[in-house]
């Protein structure tokens, strides 16, 4: 195959990966903490009686539902994306990777479809413990697909548990649990579902906010809205510093397995000892020439090793080492100059802004806890800002995460043992190629412009009245079509 | 049994259910325009499959995720050969699954008559793409040494391909308007058996001269029986619907679907992917299959939770 060709699909196919895949976990977070919150909802309605927590629940409930369905049908085009733009990949990696996946598929998705398909026409049917009792299915069915599609990627990472067969030229299983308990999934997995729980806590939080402090809420309501700011308030911020505590762990196995992303994290070109942290950096666009920079000293290095003093490495020392062990960079071709190193601007922004805009949303649970203590309701424009950005900061924080991760990897698509550039498929053809990303990337804005204006449409209409969930133990009492209208 | 062997059925055997169910609400999706003729009606025809066409799609998740795993070479060639059928029936499967999730979400008719459009085509571009893509793959098509696919999108549009579409199309709008008569009542139940027997007829034409083509390709003794209890199972359906006996009608064509494709892959077998253009590069249980550690793992955890997730 030509060469220029060649590197035309792999553009096209990583653009394809990046816009599906950031796209789908926009959804997914949300869905794996809002599970969690509305359970809890509904657990608190069963143990209290009270009416605003079933009100609570049915309110987010369909909410969730909207989010979940744009979840799960975009999750469908991550399973089938690798055998066809990856084909390489798939054949080099199946024997690991696929285990992780198709686990994932009979757990999780059963678990999910199951429970939340008994959550949603349950209602007048089930005793209302075992009800509650669905949504807490559904919940550890996501965590189960999240643990499984982590351990997966986290072996991208650092691969674990493996041996190369020459003879059919394969990455091989050997030791499952080595890939299960790999330990760069012992501190993705933490993260990322802290993450979750922190995007599922926003979004109650921002949600209920909003509604408390709009003029055309009912008085009557604020209360019930107040609680569910408190409660999304105290799991965002609790979430977030679970998400700074298990951000740092990572942060010092990341530097221990792929020294090269912290580097490429902070755009260190030189090892230093101690390493500073730069919180914002004008520089060249390829990002080697600072020209301005506001740096606080030792932080870096407190980051990478947990000692203010240690020693952080640097891309081009690191690059002189992956040399020599790799020999020279199968991908540089693609990647120059700048062989064995990621695209710098890229990681160094996406770090800070995953960073910055996680602590600015914790900070804004932390004030937001504050400002509504002892039934205090704040008022002003600028809560109304905080309450609409409070759902999409996380979104975008958990976006520039994953961005981060997987293109401060490159060249790398398996870390030491395969390039992107030899993963793509090499059957597929440019126009096909592009043909999807096109229709899919078209099909995805559609879908988001649909799915926002639902959320909408719904936030504003607030929670229905209380309506007393019918007694299951008397049976089916109408024969209307089932009550949940499709 | 070897392991290949093992895993090479549970893939057939979530195919045979992703199809015997799936297939009706292909079916039932497809005749939302033909045989409802009212908003009310409109929902009472969507109401019969809305709890349950998600559960039925995840068979082919789970279909796609077992072959990842277990025939790793299979699931590359596959999925990056018949790569546009494949990202139109990703398309189509996700504009379906929305519309089931939204429509109800705006009391408006303009929006919902644009999302029973999306079920229409939603469940009818997938009920005839399966079927083509399942006619080649038991065909074969061009394979090179690399196992890479090297023909186009075109290849696929071949006279047995096409038929394998048309078969499954017809057999899922039978199957679909029979699970809308058990479903019902009143107009559209008898509208809906109706249709089924008319459909159902010209269903038994083109699947028996689908299958007997089949047979002939690349058939056995073993696959030919599967072929008749098939047809037998089908007449016998379409028999039950003209007795009124809705049940036992839905039951054939459950049992004429999920005997056609077991057929369908006891054919296949011991290839995966057979080529056209030189046997010795055919993907087969053996060549395409992970190592023995993974599918032995694979099979632990298929034994241990299968049930638990079934229960």
């Amino acid at each position: 195959m030509p060469w220029r060709q060649s590197v035309d699909l792999l553009d096209i196919a990583r653009w394809q990966f990046g816009i599906i895949t950031v796209y789908h976990f926009m959804f997914v977070p949300i869905t794996i903490g809002m599970s969690a919150i509305i359970a809890g909802f509904e657990t608190m309605w069963v143990r209290t009686g009270k009416e605003q927590y079933l009100r609570l629940t049915k309110f987010f409930g369909k909410l969730f539902l909207i989010n979940f369905a744009i979840g799960v049908v975009t999750g469908i085009v991550q399973e089938f994306q690798f055998g066809m733009n990856w084909s390489d990949y798939s054949r080099f990696v199946g024997d690991i990777f696929g285990a992780p996946l198709a686990i994932e598929g009979l757990l999780a998705f059963f678990l999910e479809s199951t429970f939340l398909g008994l959550w949603i026409f349950g209602w007048d049917k089930l005793p209302r413990a075992l009800h509650a009792a669905c949504m807490w299915i559904v919940h550890v069915g996501t965590l189960l697909s999240a643990y499984f599609i982590l351990a997966a990627n986290s072996w991208m990472q650092n691969p674990v548990g493996f041996r190369f067969n020459p003879d059919t030229g394969r990455a091989e299983l050997t030791d499952f649990a080595a890939v299960m308990f790999n330990k760069v999934q012992m501190v993705t997995f933490p993260h990322t579902v802290t993450a979750c729980y922190m995007t599922g806590g926003a979004f109650v939080l921002g949600v209920a906010f909003w509604l408390m402090i709009r003029k055309k809420t009912p008085d009557a309501d604020r209360a019930m809205y107040r609680k569910a700011v408190r409660i999304g308030a105290a799991v965002t911020l609790v979430a977030g510093l679970g998400v700074a505590f298990t951000g740092d762990l990572q942060g010092k196995v990341m530097t221990e397995v792929q020294p090269m992303k912290m580097a490429a994290a902070e755009a260190l070109y030189d090892t230093e000892k101690p390493a500073a942290f730069s919180l914002f950096t004008v520089g060249s666009l390829d990002g080697s020439e600072e020209k301005f920079s506001i740096k606080v000293p030792k932080v870096l290095s407190f980051l990478a090793t947990g000692s203010f003093d240690g020693e952080v490495r640097g891309i081009n020392q690191l690059r002189e080492e992956y040399k020599a062990r790799y020999g020279q960079d199968p991908g540089a071709k693609y990647y120059s100059p700048g062989d064995y190193t990621p695209v710098i601007p890229i990681t160094y922004w996406t770090f800070r802004l995953m960073i910055g805009l996680g602590l600015f949303v914790a900070g804004a649970a932390g004030l937001i806890l504050w400002v509504t203590r002892r039934s205090r309701v704040p008022g002003g424009r600028g809560w109304v800002w905080l309450a609409v950005s409070l759902p999409l900061l996380p979104v975008a924080a958990n976006s520039f995460g994953w961005i981060f991760t997987e293109m401060g990897r490159q060249p790398w698509a398996v870390f030491g043992l395969m390039t992107t550039a030899t993963a793509v498929s090499p059957g597929v053809s440019v126009g096909e190629a592009l043909t999807s990303v096109i229709t899919l990337t078209l099909l995805y804005a559609v879908l988001a412009v649909i799915e926002v204006g639902l959320m909408l449409k719904y936030v504003r209409r607030g929670a229905d009245e209380f309506v007393e969930p019918p007694d299951p133990k008397l049976g089916q009492q109408s024969d209307e079509p089932l009550a949940f209208a499709y | 049994m070897e392991l290949t062997t093992v895993w090479f059925s549970l893939i057939a055997v979530l195919w045979i259910g992703y199809f015997c169910l799936e297939g009706f609400d292909f079916g039932v999706g497809m005749l939302l325009p033909v045989l409802s003729r009212s908003e009310t009606e409109r929902r009472v025809v969507i109401n019969t499959i809305g709890p349950v066409w998600d559960g039925n799609e995840v068979w082919v998740l789970v279909a796609g995720g077992a072959t990842f795993a277990a025939f790793p070479e299979w699931y590359a060639t596959l999925f990056s050969g018949f790569y546009l059928p494949l990202l139109v029936i990703l398309v189509a499967l996700i504009v379906r699954g929305l519309a089931f999730e939204y429509r109800a979400k705006q009391d408006d008719a303009r929006w919902r008559a644009r999302w029973d459009k999306a079920i229409f085509f939603g469940s009818l571009v997938p009920a005839v793409l399966w079927g083509v893509a399942f006619a080649n793959i038991v065909r074969g098509v061009p394979i090179d040494a690399n196992k890479e696919y090297i023909g186009n999108t075109l290849t696929l549009l071949n006279p047995f391909g096409l038929l394998g579409g048309v078969t499954t199309l017809m057999l899922f709008l039978t199957h679909g308007a029979l699970f809308l008569a058990l479903k019902t009542d009143g107009d559209i139940r008898h509208r809906a058996r109706a249709l089924a027997i008319k459909l159902g007829v010209g269903t038994a034409v083109v699947a028996v001269v689908f299958l007997t083509w089949t047979q002939a390709i690349t058939g056995s003794i073993a696959s030919a029986a599967f072929f008749v209890l098939a047809a037998v199972a089908l007449l016998g359906g379409i028999y039950a619907a003209f007795r009124t006996r809705e049940g036992w009608a839905f039951i054939g064509t459950f049992a004429a679907i999920a005997f056609a494709v077991t057929g369908l892959f006891v054919a296949l077998f011991p290839d995966v992917m057979p080529s056209t253009i030189d046997a010795a590069n055919s993907l087969t249980t053996t060549n395409a299959a992970a190592t023995s550690y993974t599918l032995k793992i694979m099979t632990w955890v298929a034994v241990l939770f299968t049930p638990i997730v079934l229960l």
